[in-house]
């Protein structure tokens, strides 16, 4: 996946084990203050990192670019290699295979039920239905939902919906997994499994960012901490805290 | 694209139909609505441009030759005449056929007085043209051959059917406009309904790896499949309509029989078939694919 070293205008080279980088971001609606200022960020291959802030502190904007949903801009954006202001848009899909995405209102289908929801995100890659029927069980099993392969997704409770988003955003082994308040929907419990299952991806390999508001989980789990605030990074701290600015 | 990723794409298609249910039923209502009124006016108009043709075969022009012209003369006019595009059919008629026509026609027992045929120069042909506007150019011209002595035909007749050719070709075609516009409005308003239910589905498949065309062809397959059965069902409904129809005014009206000749089903879905298939399938097609389109820059 990774391009090892590639030469970027202006003058930085990205180390071959940086998966992300943000060279002094821009991003303006048309109207009002911009949503992203000027943010610089580098996350490493198989770093857990944490994005907190309060609401229009930037976050989702940030997880937008990543995602290439949106252009910067101003400033340059990196991910795997791939330059995203300048990415062609046929090859937007090629990229976004790299990624996992898990989201806090889970956008499961529901009209199909846990097996279809994970197989879906294989057949939409084009992977051969020997590898699906071999893959999809094997990744319920990871988030204990082996059992539960039939149910449709109104049977289950938000947990387990948002486990089986966790294994349709793993399923095609994703470099990086992005979750968007992943735990903004569940209780406190079902929180704390969601999040031990990405540290447990994590460890395996998988770059794991979350944007959270959640300051119970972030202060507990001990991970690198990127505060946001009005459009800009105003903390960057490993093993850092969410700290209440009230 | 891979056989097995093929076959999911059309398999898609299909359950798509099921899990949209209201969707897919609003959608076939309205495009079944659309093209049964586009068959049923098709189908008056084409009867009615029938019964004017099967008018305008009647029309003939009739051409007199000067006295003591020759049979062979007439039959070198009659093949000229023949090569004109206008002309359908010419047909000659020997003074001795014409007095024949004549007295069957009109003295029946009294034509026994006649020793000598009193018709003797009435050998004339008969001209059956392609286009009646055509009649006054074809007139001109066979006035202008030297051997001929009169030319008769019907100057009312023709135009009123030239007039009444050009009215149908408007109102056919100011009918089938819009019908077509009510047809892609209503069709797109539904097409937009249905997509924005699914906008979700289309995100999601954008945000894990697919390629516009694989978000798109299921959308495309089911549009496909709407219009299919879209354009089908007003067929079988207008099928068995039209046949009722016809026998029913043929047995309670027999008087206007001998006036309307109504074109054959079959005859009639030669091109209804082909047309309303090709308006469905199309406005399937284009409708999904071009709504679709909207939501695949996530």
């Amino acid at each position: 996946m990774e391009r090892g070293y590639k030469k970027r205008r202006p003058g930085r080279q990205i180390p071959s084990d940086e998966v992300i980088t943000m060279e002094n971001v821009t991003k303006a609606y048309s109207t009002g203050a911009p949503a992203l200022n000027g943010v610089t960020l580098h996350i490493k291959r198989g770093e857990f990192v944490f994005i907190v802030g309060d609401s229009g502190s930037g976050k989702s904007t940030l997880i937008k670019l990543l995602l290439r949903e949106l252009v910067p801009t101003d400033g340059e954006i990196t991910v795997l290699g791939y330059n995203l202001k300048r990415i062609k848009h046929s090859k937007i899909p090629k990229f976004r295979r790299n990624l996992g995405i898990v989201f806090q209102d889970f956008r499961l289908l529901k009209d199909r039920n846990v097996y279809e929801n994970v197989a879906f995100a294989q057949r939409i890659i084009q992977t051969p239905n020997r590898e699906i029927k071999r893959n999809v069980p094997s990744i319920l099993a990871t988030v204990n939902l082996a059992g539960k392969y039939k149910s449709k997704i109104n049977q289950l409770s938000g947990g387990e919906q948002q486990r089986v988003a966790l294994a349709r955003a793993l399923v095609n082994k994703p470099t990086i997994l992005l979750a968007d308040e992943p735990t903004g929907n569940l209780d406190p419990n079902n929180s704390w499994e969601i999040m031990k299952l990405m540290e447990q991806i994590n460890e395996n390999g998988t770059t794991v960012i979350v944007v959270t508001h959640n300051r119970e989980i972030v202060n507990a789990m001990k991970k690198r901490v990127i505060t946001m605030k009005k459009g800009v990074i105003i903390e960057d701290e490993e093993e850092g805290m969410y700290i209440d600015e009230d | 694209m891979r056989i097995s990723s093929f076959f999911y794409t059309i398999g898609q298609g299909f359950k798509n139909l099921g899990r949209n249910k209201w969707y897919t039923l609003a959608s076939i209502a309205t495009i079944t609505a659309c093209l049964f009124l586009f068959g049923l006016f098709y189908s008056i108009i084409k009867n009615f441009e029938h019964v004017v043709k099967t008018a305008e075969e009647g029309v003939s022009v009739t051409v007199f030759f000067n006295e003591g012209i020759t049979e062979e003369q007439i039959l070198v006019v009659k093949s000229d005449l023949e090569k004109r595009a206008e002309v359908r059919e010419v047909v000659y008629v020997s003074a001795d056929e014409a007095w024949e026509g004549f007295k069957t026609d009109y003295l029946g027992e009294y034509a026994d007085g006649f020793t000598e045929n009193p018709l003797a120069d009435s050998a004339n042909l008969q001209i059956y043209l392609n286009d009646v506007s055509m009649q006054e150019a074809l007139v001109t011209y066979i006035e202008s051959i030297d051997v001929v002595r009169e030319v008769n035909r019907s100057e009312v007749t023709a135009t009123t059917l030239s007039g009444l050719n050009l009215l149908i070709a408007y109102v056919s075609a100011g009918i089938i406009v819009v019908l077509l516009l009510v047809s892609v409005f209503l069709i797109s308003n539904t097409v937009t309904m249905g997509i924005s239910v699914r906008k979700d589905e289309i995100n999601i498949m954008k945000y894990i790896g697919a390629t516009d065309f694989f978000v798109r062809a299921p959308f495309v397959v089911e549009g496909i499949l709407i219009g299919l059965i879209g354009s089908a069902i007003p067929l079988v409904i207008i099928y068995f309509v039209y046949n009722h129809v016809i026998t029913y005014v043929a047995s309670k009206f027999t008087m206007l029989s001998s006036l309307l000749d109504f074109l054959p089903v079959e005859t009639l879905y030669h091109t209804l078939i082909p047309i309303s298939l090709c308006i469905g399938i199309g406005i399937g097609f284009f409708g999904s694919f071009i709504t679709v389109r909207k939501h695949l820059h996530v």
